[in-house]
């Protein structure tokens, strides 16, 4: 499979629909656009279980490495493992789920699903690349978009919102870039990650690298104390916005962390380890209490993924295989899980015009489907088997459990103990929107739209099939955190 | 004397073109719209021919010299004087001394032109003077205008100033060494204290032209007052020029003194990107604002020039490349504006997308190029500058200049949110594009998106430098 698709599909849909000028060829094209993403990557795993079925047993599989700076080394170095291929289906099903809640879109809908397009493209391209400069393109290319898609369509404080998320995300990528340039000088001059993984970098660049680009990608992935771009982005973003951003774009710092810091840099990982650990759990703990403070529905969804973010660095610091694993589960559960809500909550928002949980009340009996998916997803964040969330953050504790020191057990214990306090906030804020007496003025709320069934119904696919069955996602990932796990036990 | 022709080429072309406007200007004149499609065709000929029949050599007794390296800068700069002639066709239709104001601008590109070619530091004086004056008049064309004559006189005075410091610094350096010539120049400096200090007032001198902090104080002034085609030239072609002269001049000339003039180098880079920057955050005038932002992007040129390798120039020839693209394309836009409504404050351009997207999107596009953010070009410009500049291993300094990028970002994205995000009751009205600025607007907007991703066109740059 030619993976140079996966980039080339989404730019061409941008390109048609920048050219269009009917909003409704607009709004179609976008969505047969990622709908035939949506299938390439589904048939993307399939080509992938299939090879690796065969016995490839390549790191990479679906190779293709293109000259494109010759002069600096640089590669068009394209690759996928069971990670990517993970990250790719998350990012194909939130598109298309993106693309179908945005329908109703009026205010320059041309643009706005131009960005969303371009904004998906960068994420793909991100996924496959092998070579950090490549990876470094494509980490930056999302940051127009998201800017004028929060800055423009957003509601509430978006000029502020939109400001703070460009610029941290910008500080973000320049720790990034140094961390890149001191790897790129110090390990014999190349870009490409498989080959720094094979080359020695020696153990003060690993220390001095390492915090760069964990903390450069972390700020992407709500690190704390670099977390505070989450709740205004999101909170002002408008529904597709949030969904991107808190589905996929999060994510692009969690795998920046574990397959350019953590796997190439070993040493670096192991000497920092304690501190992400710390910061993760303090991450969790706090971001599970700010929370319970919160009244608006898309703050509470903005909080709630800083401490479910919390657990994927959690994991990445726990430096087991089992713990990776959890780790990238976790990743894309939260994508699909975070997703889902965002649009729950846009499909309400739309309709009531308010996202105060205080000024709702008995929507259940008017919003049977959206309400009873405000349950599902509610439930999915609290860990409740059967669903995603269960899946991924058990997975993180067992492979906490690997570590028998008493540091490691606090953290994880720690960790654990904010699935209670998800627990409370969860139930709250549902228990406020669906149940009591209804408002006289939400008599005549419609349910969803087609659309935004269709959007929601695709989301939860991709959620109750991973909580149902994990062990497809497991197998597809755990390959991949092997070998990350093998460079760590071979690290001094 | 056929090699007189093929070497000088550029600077013949140029030349024929200047001699070819006065017969016309001294014969019975062309109307304004003519004259003008008879100057872009010419600086596209001029353009294209830049690229045929060249030759490496030297002249004069070394006086002048050309190689590929040379050429490929001048073709750079001939493209952007097209550029210039297609982006401001509205306000040179208007313009009353239409052929003169092409002639000086044609001079003093004629001036930077022998300047790059110089093989000896009278040749340089000499052509650094012809690149300057005609500008200083350049800057006085809006003669309606106090603030412009006032531009004009702040740049000839402090001009004045800095080639008296460049005098005295090539005496001294003649005392020193007792040579003139680039070529038997480097195995003449040792270091001693009297080199140093002509090293450093020819060192200023450089700086005050590229406007590199603290010598930087007449650009904002002159910038703001002159019409704003001259400010797109002194900001685009001029200081391009200086750039391609300056950093051959470091690497080959100067190459003995590397230990000195790589402190030197590093200092004022910081400090221009880091006083650029700031005062770029509170402008309210555009133009003084991409003044000032431009201060920032020499401090990221300077980045590129601290690495003194052939990736050094390379990047610096490719960044300048882009420069011009993105650059021109806002000064373009600037222009139309200013033209046609007066409005040059930031303010002004609140709700702009409303009324023209072309111009905002291409505003948001050589902004973002500016600011360094991909796909645009800018991106790959700004990121070989600053790893041209690792390869010395000062990775705090590349640090700070990642840095400057965040702030540098700040101030760009004050503009695109006022073009895209803010409402305005009045925003500027739908202009009418004439199709010849148009057809310079795709092509700038065209470029900045696909110079980056051609690789190519670096991979060319690097191949001429080596």
């Amino acid at each position: 499979m030619n993976l140079l698709l996966l980039i080339l599909i989404p730019l061409l849909t941008a390109v048609a629909v920048f050219m269009m000028q009917n909003n409704n060829q607009v709004r179609w094209i976008a969505f047969f656009g990622s709908a035939i993403q949506l299938i390439l990557s589904l048939g993307l795993y399939v080509v992938y279980t299939n090879a690796r079925n065969h016995g490839d047993t390549a790191q990479m599989l679906f190779e293709q490495n293109m000259p494109l700076f010759k002069s600096w080394n640089i590669n068009l170095h394209l690759g996928v493992d069971g990670i990517s291929v993970a990250m790719i289906m998350l990012t194909a099903f939130v598109v298309v789920a993106g693309v179908l809640m945005s329908w109703k879109m009026e205010k320059m809908t041309k643009e706005f699903y131009f960005l969303l397009i371009l904004l998906s493209m960068g994420a793909y391209g991100f996924f496959i690349s092998l070579d950090l400069f490549v990876l470094f393109f494509f980490l930056e290319i999302a940051v127009i978009p998201k800017y004028l898609l929060i800055g423009v369509w957003g509601s509430g404080k978006k000029e502020y919102s939109a400001n703070k998320l460009a610029l941290m995300l910008m500080t973000g990528s320049a720790l990034v870039l140094v961390g890149m340039f001191i790897l790129y000088f110090g390990g014999g001059k190349s870009f490409d990650i498989l080959q720094l993984a094979q080359t020695n970098i020696p153990t003060w660049t690993q220390h001095i690298c390492f915090p760069l680009l964990f903390v450069g990608f972390g700020v992407f992935t709500a690190l704390f104390p670099f977390h505070t771009w989450v709740p205004d982005g999101h909170s002002s973003a408008p529904t597709a916005g949030s969904m991107f951003l808190a589905g996929i774009s999060m994510k692009l710092g969690g795998y920046g962390c574990l397959r350019v810091a953590t796997y190439l840099l070993p040493e670096g990982a192991k000497e920092y380890a304690n501190i992400i650990l710390l910061l993760s759990a303090i991450a969790i703990l706090y971001g599970a209490f700010a929370t319970m403070m919160q009244k608006d529905l898309k703050y509470i969804n903005a909080y709630s993924s800083i401490s479910h973010c919390g657990f994927v660095l959690l994991g990445i610091g726990m430096l087991t295989k089992v713990a990776f694993t959890g780790a990238i589960m976790q990743m894309v559960s939260h994508g699909l899980m975070t997703a889902l809500f965002f649009a729950v909550i846009g499909i309400i928002y739309e309709r009531t015009h308010t996202r105060q949980v205080n000024e709702m009340g008995g929507l259940l009996k008017v919003m049977p489907f959206t309400i009873t998916l405000l349950f599902i997803v509610g439930l999915c964040s609290l860990g409740l088997p059967g669903l995603s969330g269960f899946v991924a953050e058990m997975t993180i504790f067992v492979g906490s459990w690997e570590n028998p020191d008493t540091f490691h057990r606090i953290v994880t214990i720690a960790g654990c103990m904010s699935i209670v306090v998800t627990a409370v906030y969860i139930l709250r804020a549902i228990g406020k929107t669906a149940m009591g007496p209804l408002k006289e003025e939400y008599n005549h709320l419609s349910d969803a739209a087609w659309h935004e069934k269709l959007a929601t119904i695709i989301l939860l696919v991709g959620i109750i099939a991973i909580g149902v069955a994990p062990f497809w996602l497991n197998d597809l990932v755990s390959p991949g955190a092997e070998l990350i796990m093998q460079k760590i036990q071979m690290a001094k | 004397m056929n090699e007189f022709f093929t070497l000088m080429k550029p600077e013949l072309l140029i030349m024929a073109i200047l001699f070819l406007l006065l017969f016309i200007k001294i014969s019975k004149g062309l109307a304004n719209d003519k004259l003008l499609q008879f100057i872009q065709v010419l600086l596209l000929i001029n353009f294209v021919a830049g690229f045929f029949l060249n030759a490496e050599g030297k002249l004069f007794d070394s006086m002048y010299q050309t190689n590929a390296m040379i050429v490929l800068q001048k073709n750079i700069l001939n493209l952007g004087m097209f550029f210039i002639s297609l982006l401001f066709t509205d306000w040179f239709r208007k313009c009353e001394h239409l052929s003169e104001f092409f002639m000086l601008m044609l001079s003093a590109l004629l001036g930077m032109f022998y300047m790059m070619s110089s093989g000896n530091l009278l040749m340089f004086y000499l052509s650094l003077e012809l690149a300057t004056i005609p500008v200083a008049a350049m800057s006085n064309f809006n003669l309606d205008k106090k603030v412009s004559s006032e531009a004009a006189i702040k740049m000839i005075l402090s001009s004045a100033f800095s080639s008296g410091i460049l005098l005295f610094g090539i005496s001294l350096l003649y005392g020193a060494t007792g040579t003139l010539s680039f070529t038997e120049m480097p195995a003449l400096l040792t270091s001693s204290p009297l080199q140093i200090l002509a090293f450093v007032c020819l060192f200023t001198a450089f700086a005050f032209k590229m406007s590199v902090v603290p010598f930087h104080f007449w650009t904002a002034d002159v910038y703001e007052g002159s019409p704003v085609v001259v400010t797109s030239f002194l900001s685009v072609i001029s200081k391009g020029a200086i750039a391609f002269v300056f950093v051959s001049t470091l690497f080959k000339v100067f190459q003995p003194l590397h230990d000195i003039w790589y402190n030197m180098i590093m200092v004022l880079s910081v400090m221009t990107m880091l006083i650029g920057n700031l005062f770029a955050l509170r402008q309210q005038n555009i133009k003084r604002f991409l003044a000032f932002s431009s201060i920032a992007q020499v401090g990221f040129i300077l980045v590129g020039m601290s690495s003194n390798s052939t990736q050094g120039t390379a990047s610096i020839i490719y960044f300048i490349c882009i420069y011009i693209f993105s650059n021109l394309a806002a000064f373009g836009v600037a222009d139309l504006i200013s033209f046609f409504t007066g409005k040059e404050n930031v303010d002004d351009y609140k709700g702009l997308y409303q009324t023209n997207p072309l111009l905002s999107w291409v505003l948001a596009l050589s902004l973002f190029s500016l600011a360094g953010i991909p796909p645009t070009a800018g991106f790959f410009g700004k990121l070989f500058l600053l790893s041209a500049g690792a390869t010395t291993g000062n990775y705090i300094f590349i640090g700070i200049a990642a840095v400057n990028m965040i702030i540098s970002l700040y101030y760009y994205l004050r503009i695109i949110r006022a073009v895209f995000m803010d409402k305005n009751e009045t925003p500027v009205e739908k202009i009418s594009i004439n199709p010849y600025t148009k057809i310079g607007l795709y092509i700038c907007s065209a470029g900045i998106v696909l110079i980056g991703l051609l690789s190519w066109v670096y991979d060319y740059i690097e191949s001429v430098v080596n």
